[in-house]
């Protein structure tokens, strides 16, 4: 087991640059998650880790060890890959003591490694089939299984959940949860679903045109976003970002969001947005949670206000209602009681407690 | 709930298709069936030709009966063929020719293919496809300059490879090594490259990542190469009749052809008898490999 560390690593291709320089730090036993959509830059990052790719610029180090110029089988890592990469003319066991098999592990010692990968994984009676006789769920245990088996380093995951059907993903999510847990092995994951992200990672790292955008725990990047991608990316449905700007009204800081609709800021956020320039063009960023059904008694910091709502998605547990302001189309959430007809009227309310207040140039979170 | 009843007017002027993906279908099997009869007809004829004739007497046949029916069969063809020295020789020649070439195009070709499809190298694509453009060149144009550079080999060195049968061994892979290569390499490249990659991760060279994953994956290619070989090397005529001459340094087809043809004297009961036997050990071996060959051996390594 073993830290990883990335120092200003480059990747350029020809002439495109996949990778821009990123630094992370990954402790020992840390389940890191790298997300971000297609072409960020994620894949590269990892494929780097394993060795898989060389890197143009910037040190990979693995337990304290530089390893740039080090062949994959010497890192001592293991890689789960989306398509499972089974061996196909091999048997479960074959597939998951072929490593073992090549580095001249004694037989015995061999069998106890995957009988217990298969126990813990749950594949004991599937280790005498062949790959093509298994379902999606069950190849991607067996390509679990044969990282584990090799006890190795570090595990790495590229997007391994991404060909299983959804129910097949929240189940397989929970038994990667649960096989680090148990195994306790620094792990780098890929993925491009932020839900996974989310319920996965002891640290999400948010990456974007081959930056990281932001560094940091779920709940973190949840509730303090740095930047309005991470912002917009963390989160379903998405954050609404409104175009507003500050006034001061008779000694009360108000956000302005159209010229009908302006709200007064609680003190706290008041606070925080004194020194905003008042006119800078800004965006309002409130997640659907935090727009909910107008209450009799609402908190300090909730503002009521009147919506014609365009469509409503029913969930059962929650409604989510969608309607239009200024031409920005706004997702709420309300609860499934409070009278949200498909079309029509409804009186809303925005907690600005929790708001979050964004340069529209920079996409800075203020 | 009587509103909900429904009558449909439209329905009995209807004309309803049923069943026109059935009918579609119907013709298709006809019209497969129709050509497949058709071919089978035209490569199955002069194989029983040969059969019927072989099993003719020398009388027989040049009685000019009925040439689709034989009167009054014998073996005396075979017996004939099967204990003459002559027969038998050509019979090893080509054996021991094939094998070898065989041996020898695998050894070269399925590395080569693991190279080229695998081993991002300079230069490799345009080599892949200039292996190929070997191939294209009709062995008919290449027999002369072969022929010229095995004589001035032999002038230089003293060694005459022409005239003894083992000159096909190393003539016949320049046939078969570069279609085999490129069968190869198509697939090896359908193999998925996380297939390797994990080889690589679990710790396989790139030596153990083809011998123990991408040639038991490829298998179905593999064999299609060795059928290829091994029919190039036991059907070949041009090459072991311009590089072989004497007798006990034929192979079968030329044997058959020269030994048997004295004159303008037809053997035509033995002629027909040698060339169903040459044609027994590629028929053998189709039907031991087929099933291999048939066998999808790659399903099951990725998603889907």
């Amino acid at each position: 087991m073993a830290d990883v560390t990335l120092r200003k690593v480059v990747k350029r291709y020809d002439d495109v640059e996949a990778v821009r320089g990123i630094d992370l730090d990954i402790a020992d036993h840390e389940f890191v998650v790298l997300v971000g959509p297609s072409g960020c830059g994620k894949s590269t990052t990892l494929r780097m880790i394993a060795g898989l790719e060389d890197i143009t610029d910037g040190d990979i180090m693995i337990g304290g060890d530089v390893v740039n110029d080090v062949p994959p089988k010497d890192r001592d890592i293991a890689m789960v890959f989306q398509n499972y990469a089974l061996y196909p003319h091999m048997t479960v066991a074959e597939n998951m003591s072929f490593g073992l098999r090549l580095k001249h592990y004694p037989k015995a010692e061999i069998k106890t490694r995957i009988d217990e990968a298969a126990r813990m994984l749950d594949i004991v009676e599937l280790v005498d089939r062949k790959p093509k006789q298994l379902s999606g769920g069950q190849r991607q245990r067996v390509a679990m299984g044969r990282a584990i088996v090799r006890n190795p380093k570090v595990f790495l995951f590229d997007e391994p959940l991404s060909n299983l059907d959804a129910k097949l993903r929240v189940q397989m999510r929970i038994e990667i949860k649960k096989v680090h847990q148990k195994v306790r092995t620094t792990t780098v994951y890929v993925t491009h679903d932020q839900v996974e992200a989310m319920t996965l990672a002891d640290r999400v790292v948010v990456m974007n045109k081959g930056r990281i955008e932001q560094i940091g725990t779920p709940n973190d990047l949840y509730h303090h976003p740095a930047t309005r991608f991470v912002a917009g990316f963390i989160g379903s449905p998405a954050m609404n970002f409104l175009p507003c700007r500050l006034e001061e009204t008779s000694g009360q800081l108000h956000v302005r969001l159209t010229d009908r609709i302006a709200f007064a800021l609680p003190p706290a956020r008041a606070a925080h947005y004194q020194s905003v320039a008042r006119n800078e063009k800004l965006l309002l960023g409130l997640r659907p949670e935090h727009i909910a059904e107008a209450k009799a008694h609402p908190e300090p910091g909730v503002e009521p206000f009147d919506a014609v709502l365009d469509v409503t998605e029913p969930m059962g547990m929650e409604t989510f209602v969608y309607f239009t302001l200024e031409g920005t189309q706004v997702c709420g959430r309300v609860s499934p009681n409070a009278g949200a007809r498909a079309t029509g009227p409804l009186r809303l309310a925005v907690d600005l407690n929790n708001m979050h207040l964004l340069n529209e140039g920079t996409g800075a979170v203020i | 709930m009587a509103s909900t009843l429904v009558i449909d007017k439209a329905a009995p002027t209807r004309t309803v298709k049923y069943g026109s993906m059935s009918r579609d279908r119907t013709w298709a099997l006809r019209w497969s069936y129709f050509f497949l009869t058709l071919f089978a007809i035209f490569s199955l004829v002069p194989p029983i030709y040969m059969l019927i004739t072989s099993l003719k007497s020398s009388a027989e046949i040049s009685a000019a009966t009925n040439p689709w029916w034989v009167f009054h069969p014998t073996l005396a063809n075979y017996v004939q063929l099967l204990t003459s020295n002559q027969f038998l020789t050509f019979f090893r020649n080509s054996a021991l020719v094939s094998i070898l070439v065989v041996t020898i195009t695998m050894l070269i070709s399925v590395p080569a293919a693991f190279a080229l499809a695998r081993m991002r190298f300079w230069g490799s694509a345009t080599l892949a496809t200039g292996v190929f453009l070997t191939y294209l060149i009709p062995d008919t144009l290449l027999f002369l300059p072969l022929f010229k550079m095995f004589a001035v080999f032999g002038d230089w060195t003293g060694i005459h490879l022409i005239g003894k049968w083992y000159v096909l061994v190393i003539v016949y892979p320049t046939l078969t090594v570069p279609f085999c290569t490129w069968i190869m390499i198509g697939y090896f490249a359908s193999i998925p490259k996380e297939l390797d990659e994990a080889a690589i991760i679990d710790g396989a060279s790139w030596f153990q990542t083809l011998t123990r994953i991408f040639i038991p994956v490829a298998m179905p290619g593999l064999i299609a190469a060795t059928i290829f070989a091994f029919t190039v090397s036991w059907a070949q005529y041009l090459y072991p009749l311009v590089f072989t001459t004497a007798t006990d340094q034929l192979v079968l087809p030329v044997g058959i052809i020269t030994t048997l043809i004295k004159g303008d004297v037809f053997n035509w009961g033995q002629i027909m008898t040698g060339a169903l036997l040459g044609a027994a050990p590629p028929l053998i071996i189709y039907a031991f490999l087929m099933d291999y060959y048939i066998a999808g051996l790659t399903a099951g390594a990725t998603k889907g």
